[in-house]
C-alpha cells in the first residue's frame, strides 16, 4: 500500500511532468526534422495567455486549448519564416522569439486587464475515470509521437529529412514542407503546454510564468536522446524535483525558498553535464537545406 | 557603399521596427504618435532625460559588447544578464560584508575588479560545461541566468540583506565605495566613461591584434581556423571568459554607479536587451555604442510612454525582437554550414 502523502507527491510529481513532456515532445519532432527551435518558452507563454483569455472568457477548456495552439502554431510559423525560409541563424531566431513573445503577451495582458481590475478565473482541466485531461493528452502525444517516428513511413521520411536533407531531398521528399509541418506541431504542442500552466497548474496568466520551462524541455530532449520514452522519464524526473521543493517549501524547510527554487535549474545543468555529450543529435541539426534547381 | 551598408541598414531596420510596433499599439488601442512623443521626451527631453538614458546605455553597451564579441566567434552567450547579476552580487557581498567601512578608494576599485571576475567565473562555467561535457552554451548560459537571479534573491533575503532588516536588499553602500557623479551632473557616473572607452579598446583587440584575428577565425571559417593551428575550443573558453568579465564589470558599476545596493530584479532584461544591442550594432564593437544609446533611449522613455499613453514598458522587449528579426539577416556573418 502506499500511503497518503506519497499518492500526493506522486500526484504533483504527475502534474509538473505533464507540461514538460508535452513541450518536449513537440520540439522533438521538430528537431528529428532537423529544426533546432530553442523558442519553445515563448510559444508556450503565447500559449498560456491565449488559454487564459479563451478561457476565461469563454469558460470552454477545449476552446482554451485550441486557442493555444494556435497562438503558439502561429508564433513557430514566425520562426520558420525567418529560420526556414529566410536561412537566418536559428539560435538568433529563437531567442528573438523568445523576447518577442515575451514582450507582446506581457504589453496584450495589461493592456486587457488594467491593473486594479479584478481577474476572471480560467475554467480548470479536470479528472476523465481519475486521470487529469493533461495527462491523457500528453500520454496519447507520446504513444502518437513514438509511433509515427519508429513505424510509419512519414515518420521515417520525417527523420531522414533531419539526417540526411539532401537524401531524403533525392528520393523525393520536400524538405522544406516536412519542416515546416514539424515546427508548426512543435508550436502546438508547446501551446497545449502552455495551456495547461493556465488550466491546470495554476488559474490564471502571470507575465513570464513558464519561468524558464521551455528550456528545461528542450533540455529534456538532449537528456532523453531524441527517444520519446526517455524523454518521459526524463520529465518525470523533473516533475519529482519540482514536486518535492514544493514539500519541503511547504513543511517549512530548513532551506530558505530561493535556494530550493532554484532545484530544477541545477538539476537540468547537472543532467546536461553527465548526459549531452553522450547523445547523438540528428545530423542534418540547425543546417539549413537549399533545395538544388 | 560601406558606409551605407554600415548605417543605412541598422537605421532602417529601427524604423521598421519602431513602424511594426506603431501598428502593433495602435491595434490595442493605445495613440502611437502620442506614444513616441513621450518616449522621445522622456529619453531626451531635459537634461536629467539625457542623463537617465547615458546611465542606461552604460550596462548595455558592457553586455552588448561581450555579446557581439562571443557571437562574432560563434559562441551564443545567453547568459549576460545572469553574468552582470552575479558581477552585482560579488561586488555588493565585498562592500557590504568583505571590507568594513574604513576601506576608502580601495573599496570601489576592489569591487569593480572583483565583480569583472564573478562575471568571467559565472562565463566559466558554461566554458568548462561546453569543452569537457559538451554542454552547449545557449542551455547553459539561459539556466544559469535562472541560478544568478536566484542567487540575488537569495542574498537579499539571507545573508546580504540590509542590517535593518526592513526590506529585501542589501545594506547602502558607503560613499568611498560609490563612484563619483561626473563633474555637475545629478546621476551620470564616472563608470560611464570607462565603458564608453572599452568598444575601442576591443576593437582594437579584435582588428589589430593576433588574438583578434583568431578570435574572428573561430567565427567565420572554424575549418580553416583549426588548420592554421587555432584551437576552436580554446578561443571559446577565452570569449566567453571575456563577454562575462565585461556583463560582470556591468553589474559591478551598476551597483557602484547607479543604485548603491543590491536587490531583486536589478537587471531583469538586460541579457534580452543586450542581445538586441550586439545585433543592431552588426556584432561590431563601435556599432554597438549607437544600439546601446538606442535602446537606453527606449527604455528611459518606456517610463514616461506608460505614464503618458498607458504603453506597458514591458512592450519594449516587442520593439526589441522586431529588431533582432530585422537585423538577423545582415548583421551576422554567413557561415558555411
Amino acid at each position: 500500500m502506499i500511503d497518503a502523502p506519497t499518492l500526493l507527491l506522486l500526484a504533483s510529481t504527475v502534474r509538473f511532468a505533464t507540461p514538460l513532456a508535452l513541450a518536449a515532445m513537440g520540439e522533438l519532432v521538430a528537431e528529428r526534422a532537423g529544426v533546432l527551435n530553442i523558442g519553445i518558452e515563448g510559444m508556450m507563454l503565447g500559449g498560456a495567455l491565449a488559454a487564459y483569455e479563451v478561457g476565461a472568457a469563454t469558460g470552454s477548456l477545449t476552446l482554451a486549448c485550441l486557442a493555444a495552439m494556435t497562438a503558439a502554431c502561429a508564433l513557430a510559423l514566425v520562426f520558420a519564416a525567418f529560420a526556414l525560409w529566410q536561412k537566418a541563424d536559428p539560435i538568433v531566431t529563437g531567442t528573438a522569439l523568445n523576447i518577442l513573445a515575451l514582450g507582446t503577451t506581457g504589453s496584450l495582458f495589461r493592456l486587457l486587464h488594467p491593473a486594479g481590475e479584478s481577474l476572471a478565473r480560467a475554467p480548470q482541466m479536470g479528472a476523465i475515470a481519475g486521470v487529469n485531461g493533461f495527462v491523457i493528452a500528453a500520454s496519447l502525444l507520446v504513444a502518437g509521437v513514438a509511433g509515427f517516428l519508429a513505424r510509419t513511413r512519414a515518420g521515417l521520411a520525417l527523420r531522414a529529412v533531419g539526417e540526411r536533407a539532401e537524401a531524403a531531398d533525392a528520393q523525393g521528399i520536400s524538405v522544406a514542407r516536412v519542416r515546416l509541418a514539424a515546427t508548426a506541431f512543435g508550436g502546438a504542442c508547446a501551446g497545449l503546454a502552455g495551456a495547461a500552466l493556465v488550466l491546470w497548474l495554476s488559474d490564471g496568466f502571470v507575465e513570464a510564468m513558464t519561468s524558464g520551462r521551455g528550456f528545461i524541455a528542450l533540455s529534456l530532449v538532449l537528456f532523453g536522446g531524441y527517444r520519446p520514452l526517455r524523454i518521459v522519464a526524463g520529465a518525470l524526473l523533473f516533475g519529482a524535483a519540482s514536486a518535492l521543493q514544493f514539500r519541503l517549501q511547504a513543511a517549512g524547510s530548513a532551506l530558505p525558498y530561493t535556494l530550493l527554487l532554484m532545484t530544477p535549474y541545477v538539476l537540468t545543468l547537472l543532467v546536461l553535464a553527465l548526459f549531452a555529450g553522450r547523445t547523438r543529435a540528428p545530423a542534418d541539426l540547425a543546417r539549413p537545406f537549399r533545395a538544388r534547381d | 557603399m560601406r558606409l551605407l551598408r554600415a548605417f543605412g541598414l541598422p537605421v532602417a531596420s529601427t524604423a521598421i521596427a519602431l513602424a511594426v510596433a506603431g501598428a502593433w499599439l495602435a491595434l490595442l488601442g493605445c495613440d502611437p504618435l502620442r506614444a513616441g512623443q513621450a518616449l522621445v521626451a522622456g529619453a531626451f527631453g531635459d537634461s536629467l532625460a539625457l542623463e537617465t538614458t547615458a546611465v542606461r546605455a552604460g550596462p548595455l553597451l558592457l553586455v552588448g559588447l561581450g555579446v557581439a564579441l562571443s557571437f562574432r566567434c560563434g559562441i551564443w552567450n545567453i547568459g549576460g544578464e545572469g553574468q552582470l547579476n552575479t558581477g552585482a552580487l560579488a561586488a555588493t557581498a565585498l562592500v557590504t560584508r568583505g571590507l568594513g567601512g574604513e576601506a576608502g578608494h580601495v573599496a570601489l576599485w576592489l569591487a569593480l575588479a572583483i565583480g569583472t571576475l564573478a562575471g568571467a567565473g559565472w562565463a566559466a562555467l558554461a566554458a568548462l560545461l561546453r569543452v569537457y561535457r559538451g554542454v552547449s552554451e545557449v542551455l547553459s548560459t539561459i539556466l544559469l541566468n535562472f541560478i544568478a537571479a536566484l542567487g540575488i534573491a537569495w542574498a537579499v533575503h539571507g545573508p546580504l540583506q540590509e542590517a535593518s532588516g526592513a526590506y529585501p536588499q542589501s545594506d547602502s553602500f558607503p560613499e568611498a565605495a560609490r563612484l563619483a557623479l561626473l563633474p555637475g551632473l545629478t546621476r551620470a557616473h564616472a563608470g560611464l566613461l570607462l565603458a564608453a572607452a572599452l568598444p575601442f579598446a576591443l576593437w582594437l583587440l579584435l582588428f589589430k591584434s593576433a588574438a583578434g584575428l583568431r578570435l574572428r577565425a573561430v567565427g567565420f571559417a572554424p575549418d580553416a581556423a583549426r588548420y592554421a593551428g587555432v584551437s576552436p575550443e580554446r578561443e571559446s573558453v577565452r570569449v566567453l571568459l571575456l563577454s562575462g568579465a565585461l556583463a560582470g564589470l556591468a553589474g559591478a558599476l551598476e551597483v557602484t554607479g547607479v543604485t548603491g545596493r543590491l536587490f531583486e530584479n536589478l537587471a531583469t532584461g538586460y541579457g534580452f536587451t543586450a542581445i538586441a544591442v550586439a545585433l543592431l550594432g552588426r556584432l561590431h564593437p563601435l556599432g554597438v555604442i549607437p544600439a546601446a544609446l538606442v535602446f537606453a533611449a527606449l527604455a528611459a522613455g518606456s517610463g514616461a510612454m506608460q505614464r503618458a499613453a498607458a504603453v506597458p514598458s514591458v512592450a519594449v522587449h516587442v520593439i526589441e525582437a522586431l529588431v533582432i528579426f530585422f537585423s538577423v539577416g545582415f548583421a551576422l556573418p554567413r557561415r558555411d554550414s
